[in-house]
């Protein structure tokens, strides 16, 4: 396929593969942020190329993941409400609440509807103006222009029976909150480059220079993801802390500017809390004052609440870099992607997920139990 | 068999009443009027026109093979296929995984009351087309009307019986360390054409479905000796399922390669766009083939000689015994699990 199998040439990953491993003399941490990178890498089996002394570590990029526990539960709550449509896009639908999923409620008779753009949500709730239609609004600043955009074209058009549950998160606060960790054992990040694509990449610049941390703003394809990794480790190697991009065809430095634009217009940035990690502050987004009309939270009267995570679950430490996934003793046999324990095992980009699909036989290999 | 002695352009045999009513599945004479003029004027054969409660015929003296499936489809037409073609597919296909030629179909309606008579012409003319192209008759039936809101439109189940005129034990327990896995064309069709239809996506290209009978190149195989050890058509979970499936019942390692897989352009590039896998992704005119190694380069040969299997390639091997487990080499050379897709197939964030 054009402008996507060039970036799988198997013979031009062993070349960059050859130049990490000829320039590489100490062990590196990476950090690769974005769900979509650690899919990628685990799918094509690019860690595997690398030099061992290069430790890939899988961040917080998936947006289905840190969706807390109390937004789902909320989540659920409106969408087994009768006269409700409630829209979103597939893969929150398997992600486990405290007690179901949306899924089940969808089985029990909840209209839940999979929907690819959050334009469509505005549409069903025109075409259905006896029904609240509510659109959960989730993913970092990569679908956050498109849930801003369905808000500003509902206010547009005065639908008073369209709303969002909000839950959008952004991605310098959480690379800023692991720099700032005692715990933190990330030496470089790949940063996500389809954020970089609507926010451009100023925002990394004091990152780079606080933490002195090399910041490589990365493309998807396995040789977006080799290149990536070459830049920063000929960074790491020469003592350098920049932030480079390359993925150059897709971002420029000062990213989408009308994008950007609608954002600030429709949100306000809030302190969220990022399943399994804890509040981070100002790292969400949620309605700004002129649109808290579209607030399905306020418009249910749902309150805040805590809520528990499964005791056994270690997705907080593998979010932070801290674990792998097959380093969990129920990583594979209670916990599976149809009995998640937490939402690293639901969605395809989860860590645990992509490890349970194209690694479990490595996994138990290494963990001794075949 | 004989021609049929109408084109689907016919007009509904049924003209009072546009669309089926409950009074279509009471027993009187609305019923019979529907069975007469539509289902008994379309499949037309000596067996089914005696219009007793069973159907009576003889068979050869040997093996049988035996299959039921339901039609749930929605929308029940779609690009390159409709509801009542894949009815006569799919369970021809079903018989034609144990090597059999098949003979014999029954089909079960169910329909929501309010289809109208057109849609329902339409389907039951698809149906017969595609038993002729199948060298089948439909000898028995029955038909359920339900109330509005308690069905989809149209349900369709077949059962088919057919005649196994061979040796050969075809069954994933004869997979063997060695043999090679061949896939009888592109991957991820129909389950693309029917994703864009359903949810209103536009691809560049259309994507049709490729709902395609499979048993003319399947006997072939059979008639020119080709050692089959497994047969499998490749449905609901793709090809991801099939081979999982396979590897669990023989107890096998199977080693395939990514790019020997073939996935067309557009579908392949429909998937990428949504997130999904196109090993995951039904199809229902494909199936996969466990033959011994000496025969694939002449099995291959005969596949590419049908339509419906121009495109068969050889993906991979049976590696060894051992604990159930399929592995992809990826297009950089490295291996990993190909799973069994968990549910639905749902289409990612971002």
């Amino acid at each position: 396929m054009k402008f996507m199998d060039e970036y799988r040439d198997a013979d031009l990953a062993r070349k960059f593969a050859r130049e990490i491993q000829r320039i590489t003399t100490r062990p590196w941490k990476i950090m690769e942020v974005c769900g979509g990178q650690t899919h990628a890498i685990v799918k094509f089996g690019i860690d595997e190329l690398l030099p061992k002394r290069i430790e890939l570590i899988h961040g917080p990029g998936c947006p289905v993941c840190v969706t807390p526990l109390e937004v789902i539960d909320q989540a659920l709550e409106i969408a087994a409400r009768p006269g409700v449509i409630f829209t979103s896009f597939g893969d929150m639908l398997r992600v486990p609440g405290s007690t179901t999923d949306l899924l089940s409620v969808k089985g029990q008779g909840g209209d839940v509807r999979i929907v690819y753009s959050p334009l469509d949500a505005v549409k069903i709730a025109e075409l259905n103006p006896a029904k609240e239609v509510v659109f959960f609004g989730v993913g970092f600043e990569t679908t956050a222009p498109a849930t801003a955009m369905a808000i500003y074209q509902a206010a547009q058009k005065g639908l008073n029976n369209f709303s969002m549950l909000v839950s959008h998160v952004l991605v310098p606060p959480a690379i800023e909150a692991l720099m700032s960790s005692p715990d933190c054992r990330v030496q470089a990040f790949l940063a996500a480059g389809h954020v970089c694509t609507v926010m451009g990449y100023e925002e990394y610049f004091p990152l780079a220079k606080k933490y002195h941390v090399p910041i490589v703003i990365t493309g998807f394809e396995p040789l977006d993801i080799l290149h990536g990794v070459l830049l920063t480790v000929q960074q790491l190697e020469s003592g350098r802390a920049e932030v480079e991009n390359q993925y150059a065809r897709a971002v420029c430095r000062e990213g989408n500017l009308p994008a950007q634009d609608l954002i600030k217009k429709v949100f306000r940035v809030v302190p969220r809390k990022w399943r399994g990690v804890g509040e981070i502050p100002e790292s969400g987004l949620g309605l700004a004052d002129n649109y808290t009309a579209f607030d399905a939270a306020k418009k249910f009267g749902l309150s805040d609440r805590q809520v528990d995570e499964p005791a056994e679950c270690i997705a907080g430490l593998i979010l932070q870099g801290l674990k792998k996934p097959h380093e969990c003793p129920a990583f594979g046999t209670r916990c599976t992607p149809e009995h998640p324990f937490g939402a690293t095992m639901v969605s395809s980009e989860g860590a645990c997920a992509a490890y349970y699909r194209y690694r479990r036989h490595d996994a138990a290999e290494m963990a001794g139990a075949k | 068999m004989r021609a049929p002695d109408f084109s689907a352009a016919c007009p509904v045999p049924i003209g009072q009443y546009p669309h089926v009513l409950l009074a279509h599945g009471g027993g009187g004479t609305l019923m019979h009027q529907l069975l007469e003029n539509v289902f008994g004027r379309a499949f037309s054969n000596p067996i089914l026109d005696t219009h007793h409660d069973s159907a009576q015929f003889t068979v050869p003296a040997c093996r049988l093979a035996m299959t039921t499936d339901s039609y749930v489809v929605r929308p029940i037409f779609f690009p390159g296929g409709d509801i009542g073609s894949m009815a006569i597919h799919g369970t021809v296909n079903d018989l034609a995984m144990s090597g059999a030629r098949p003979l014999y179909l029954s089909c079960g309606f169910i329909i929501e009351e309010g289809l109208p008579m057109e849609s329902l012409w339409r389907v039951v003319c698809s149906m017969r087309d595609a038993a002729v192209k199948c060298g089948v008759q439909i000898v028995t039936g029955d038909t359920k009307v339900v109330d509005k809101g308690k069905g989809d439109g149209l349900y369709i189940n077949t059962t088919g019986i057919g005649v196994i005129e061979h040796e050969q034990i075809i069954s994933p327990q004869n997979v063997q360390p060695g043999d090679v896995v061949i896939v009888s064309g592109d991957l991820g069709r129909h389950g693309m054409a029917i994703m864009a239809v359903r949810e209103g996506l536009q691809f560049e290209a259309d994507i049709e479905s490729d709902s395609a009978p499979v048993h003319e190149p399947v006997l072939q195989l059979i008639k020119s000796g080709i050692e089959i050890h497994c047969l499998r058509d490749l449905t609901r979970g793709g090809l991801a399922s099939a081979l999982n499936e396979i590897a669990e019942s023989a107890g096998v390692k199977i080693a395939v390669e990514q790019k020997s897989i073939p996935v067309r352009e557009d579908v392949h590039a429909a998937c990428e766009m949504l997130g999904l896998d196109p090993l995951h992704v039904a199809n229902e005119g494909r199936f996969v083939a466990f033959v011994a190694a000496r025969d694939a380069a002449r099995a291959l040969k005969i596949l590419r000689g049908f339509e419906v299997s121009a495109d068969a390639a050889l993906i991979g091997r049976i590696a060894e015994k051992s604990a159930p487990l399929v592995v992809l080499k990826s297009e950089l050379g490295v291996g990993r699990i190909l799973d069994m897709p968990s549910g639905e197939q749902l289409p990612r964030i971002c």
